[in-house]
């Protein structure tokens, strides 16, 4: 099965984001970015499949700047072939709309069968890559899914509902999944490997296609949650944190005095 | 061109879901500003009783057979885009789910129209309609005008209450000619795996002891097991406990998971993400523990402390046995 | 590069140190068995490890998960009558193997994950390592915006820079560096973890892309000494750095202090009138035979009132906290396999030593050991203090 995995950079949350006062949008400057989580399980689940059914592995991503060693992870976790896509103030954040005609245009001479993306991402705002890609493709979508099996050229998903309720879905292929979860956590691949991997493997490189009209949404402004609306605090060690829950929890009535 | 507001219902096994309630709210807020008429779309079959509880909407658009009785997504997103081509409606709702993030973009795309994600709550500025949406975690809002002349929108539970958008009464049904080609569809649904059976339902905790991935390791979770015990109440959690295994699929709160309207919501190093959220929009009184003061769930809960939880939790418990 | 063969790993063990050959004269006396704290847990122990691979059972010991439970304390090393380097070579070689092979426990994937992307296992910004500082009485110079040479850098190290129980321990040390006019500077968010732990994972290259980091910043400033109050920076250090590069001298905190005992008696005013006894961490004592165990006591004993006593288990014989080898970050796999917690072994051997406190020198201590103090019910009756902790007591009442 020759299967293709498209990852995003999203902003690091273990960072502090702040807003830049002059464009009212996420301060860019200080942003660390990581691989979107999602997409590393969308990875996951790509060589899951590729170690039950054989095929190949090609992951694409956009160049933000920092973008090989997740590249040549992907490489020393099993994947055939990674491709950088490199363009004009990538680092400056892409909209997921030109970011589909990006991989879209990409893939123009990548053939494959399913395409595997993550189900959404945490900076998302003008809908969903895979969905968005797939519709560019004329491919059908199926998204939240956490589970894949193939036979006879056709493809069940599993996709997620709430409730711990789940529906197969079957998919006939060439398709797009939306990966809400692999079917096992994302593999951990031992740092000898990946020097190895960053010493032999090679990045493929491509460039960016001519962005197209695509309809956009602007964000006017960005800004961090009001500290208006805000728990009220209760200090102290252990011991006192403690009894002044216990008091709380008394005067609220959720337990009654005598236990 | 309508200049209407939509909202594209979704249901599960003939009952309509719960985001649809919160859509039709936060859409009658839109059409009151727009002075215009709130529509709700309805795919599926039968029609009659799922429409029976759409009265907060104007008109019900119905595109009823017997392929779409459950969600299909190739199939729903040719209903869904030949319904709205058609109709051109200002503002198309769909629900930030495993349904309405299929179609949303498809239809977005399909009909070179702009897509909004992740939309709490819409007002009005001059007139002009504004969305509001989450983002990066929870740590970042972003507002902006509603595109014109039509756009598509997800929304998320939070920024209204379900039961406004909850009416008893089926408004007038309209029903819409079938698109095309739904025999060459390339998916098909082929039947609903339940969820493992034998667990209590946290829906109908009154007090939740929820734990996530601040209590580090699996170790830890007996600790939040003993202050549930000691409360009356049950452990749930969110998504990364879920997922290493710490507590079942039944346990979870959150979009995919369970949502809860409890009367004591105890969040137990959980950060507070919108996912996570989503699941309880609606606690009487909700306590969070987590030592990173800056964790969006304090935004959110009525009373919290930084203190750390493997301290506090045994302490809490014995005081609660034996005060 | 992963082995198939019993021989093909042995043939990696007895390469990977310099002393490697010398697992071919095991005699399967079983002390390394009998001394490790979690031996009795293990499918393969160490000798019954070694007897293993000479039984050509690869296949067995791969399948097993227990070799986790190592927390590479080096007791079997110290024991074993050949001289076989157990810990830096068989343990930690069998780990590599175990994650080359994706075989290894989610708790640690993720701390280990961390220390690549945040330089620091707890998954921290690294912006924040020198957090610590702010609103703090003390003057701590970040040596990137410091421009004048120092007489020490103080190498801080994860837990001592992240976790709150440890930042008690690095600003006492800061306060007594300061009463006694040390002039010291930090790296602050240019340091990375020292990566020793890591690489007792097994996880052997990240700890050289950690290490070359840490060379490239220690590297740029001018200073005589290295000073570290966490013995696997000290090991690490003193040990594997000078391989990749950097030669300078380290000291642990207590040997440092014990140089300048004769400024710092005069300073220790206030009796603390306790009776403590010493926790000698595995690092800093038994470990590649570091063996500072006298210069903690010593000034334990500099402090007035306090009133010094002796675990049966002291020196090299000391009982780990259980948190090297990842066990910092094993401890529900660990508590799943072994039921036990070495750290309560120790809580209840200082309460039958009749201490009242107990004294320790390594920033993964005294978290650790206050979780046992909870769990074992000692709570009000043993509390924990680093030997920096107790110095700033006597200092500054």
């Amino acid at each position: 099965m020759e299967i293709v995995v498209v990852i995003k950079f999203v902003p690091d949350l273990v960072e502090d984001l702040t807003i830049d006062p002059v464009t009212h949008l996420l301060d860019r400057s200080f942003l660390r970015l990581l691989p979107n989580e999602l997409d590393e399980h969308a990875l996951e689940e790509a060589l899951l499949l590729k170690e039950k059914h054989g095929g190949r592995v090609t992951v694409l991503t956009i160049d933000t700047g920092d973008v090989d060693e997740t590249l040549f992870t992907a490489v020393a976790k099993g994947a055939d072939r990674v491709i950088k896509i490199t363009g004009e103030g990538f680092d400056q954040g892409v909209s997921n709309r030109r970011l589909a005609e990006i991989f879209q245009h990409a893939l123009a001479d990548v053939p494959f069968d399913l395409l595997l993306t993550g189900t959404q991402a945490v900076d998302d705002l003008d809908g969903f890559v895979g969905a968005l890609l797939a519709e560019r493709l004329g491919l059908p979508y199926v998204g939240y899914v956490t589970r894949v099996a193939a036979a006879d050229g056709k493809l069940v998903a599993r996709k997620e509902y709430p409730g711990g309720l789940n529906a197969d879905i079957t998919v006939s292929l060439p398709a797009v999944l939306g990966i809400q979860a692999a079917e096992k956590p994302p593999r951990y691949v031992v740092t000898s490997r990946v020097m190895e991997a960053m010493k032999k493997a090679t990045i493929d490189e491509a460039k960016a296609g001519e962005a197209g009209e695509e309809p956009g949404v602007t964000v006017s402004r960005m800004s961090l949650p009001e500290t208006g609306e805000h728990a009220e605090m209760i200090s102290g060690g252990a011991a006192e944190v403690a009894a002044a829950l216990v008091k709380l929890l008394r005067e609220r009535g959720v337990v009654t005095q005598a236990r | 061109m309508s200049g209407e507001v939509w909202v594209v219902v979704e249901a599960l096994r003939s009952d309509v879901s719960e985001i649809s309630y919160t859509m039709l709210a936060a859409g009658r807020v839109l059409a009151t500003g727009l002075k215009s008429r709130l529509s709700a779309l309805l795919i599926g079959h039968p029609l009659e009783k799922l429409a029976g509880t759409l009265g907060a909407a104007d008109l019900v658009l119905g595109i009823e057979h017997p392929t779409l009785a459950e969600f299909n997504p190739e199939a729903y997103l040719r209903a869904a885009t030949a319904a709205i081509e058609a109709h051109a409606p200002r503002v198309v709702l769909f629900g930030h789910t495993a349904i309405g993030t299929d179609l949303a973009s498809g239809v977005a795309h399909r009909l070179h129209l702009p897509v909004v994600t992740s939309c709490r709550s819409f007002r009005f500025d001059g007139g002009e309609p504004q969305f509001s949406s989450l983002t990066c975690g929870g740590k970042i809002t972003a507002t902006g005008a509603l595109p014109a002349p039509s756009c598509v929108v997800t929304v998320m539970p939070g920024g209204y209450k379900a039961d406004e958008g909850r009416v008893s009464q089926a408004p007038p049904l309209e029903i819409l000619p079938l698109p095309a080609g739904l025999e060459t569809v390339r998916t098909s649904f082929n039947e609903f795996i339940e969820p493992p059976a034998g667990d209590v339902d946290i829906a109908k905790q009154e007090i939740l002891v929820s734990v996530g991935r601040g209590i580090q390791n699996k170790d830890n979770i007996a600790l939040v097991e003993a202050l549930a015990k000691s409360l009356g109440g049950v452990v749930c959690g969110s998504r990364p406990v879920i997922d290493q295994g710490w507590l079942p699929i039944t346990r979870l709160v959150g979009k995919s998971g369970k949502q809860v309207k409890p009367k004591l919501y105890l969040a137990v190093g959980i950060s507070g993400a919108p996912e996570h959220l989503e699941g309880v929009s609606e606690a009487d009184t909700m306590i969070a523990v987590n030592t990173d003061g800056k964790a969006p769930i304090f935004d959110v809960a009525h009373f919290g402390t930084t203190c750390n939880a493997l301290e506090l939790l045994p302490i809490l418990t014995e005081k609660l046995r034996s005060p | 590069m992963s082995v198939a063969t019993s021989y093909e790993f042995l043939d990696k063990v007895i390469h990977a140190t310099s002393d490697g050959k010398q697992i071919r004269k095991c005699l399967q006396c079983g002390t390394c068995s009998g001394i490790c704290p979690y031996g009795f847990a293990m499918d393969y122990p160490p000798r019954s490890l070694i007897a293993a691979l000479r039984a050509d059972d690869w296949h067995g010991v791969l399948e097993s998960d227990t070799i986790w439970l190592c927390v590479s304390c080096f007791a079997c090393a110290n024991v074993c009558p050949v001289k076989i380097p157990l810990t830096r070579g068989l343990l930690s070689v069998l780990k590599t193997e175990m994650l080359i092979g994706g075989r290894i426990p989610q708790e640690l994937q993720a701390a280990l994950g961390n220390s690549r992307r945040y330089g620091n296992a707890m998954g921290e910004s690294p912006k924040k390592r020198a957090e610590w500082t702010k609103d703090f009485t003390i003057p701590v110079p970040v040596l990137a915006s410091h421009k004048e040479p120092v007489d020490v850098l103080w190498f801080v190290g994860d837990y001592g820079s992240y976790h709150p129980r440890v930042q008690q321990v690095t600003r006492a040390l800061a306060k007594v560096l300061y009463v006694l006019d040390v002039k010291f500077g930090i790296l602050g968010p240019e340091e990375n973890s020292d990566g020793d732990t890591q690489a007792f994972t097994g996880e052997w290259g990240l700890f050289e892309l950690l290490a070359r980091k840490n060379i490239k910043a220690l590297s740029k400033y001018r200073y005589k000494d290295i000073l570290t109050a966490d013995p696997h920076a000290y090991n690490a250090l003193k040990h594997e750095y000078p391989l990749l590069g950097l030669e300078r001298p380290v000291k642990h905190h207590t040997q440092y202090l014990m140089e300048h005992i004769d400024r710092l008696r005069p300073l220790l005013q206030n009796r603390v009138t306790m009776r403590v006894t010493y926790h000698d961490p595995c690092y800093l004592g038994r470990a590649n035979d570091n063996n500072i165990y006298e210069e903690p006591r010593q000034l334990l004993q500099a402090i007035p009132g306090l009133e010094l006593v002796e675990m049966p288990h002291n020196r090299s014989l000391s009982i780990c906290c259980g948190g090297g080898g990842g066990g910092m970050w094993l401890d529900g796999f660990a508590w799943e396999k072994a039921h036990v917690r070495t750290t309560e072994w120790r809580v209840r051997e200082a309460v039958a030593a009749g201490a009242q406190v107990l004294a320790v020198a390594c920033s993964y201590e005294a978290p650790r050991f206050e979780d046992a103090i909870k769990s074992t019910g000692n709570e009000g009756k043993l509390a924990v203090k680093d030997i920096a902790e107790l110095l700033a007591e006597s200092i500054f009442g």
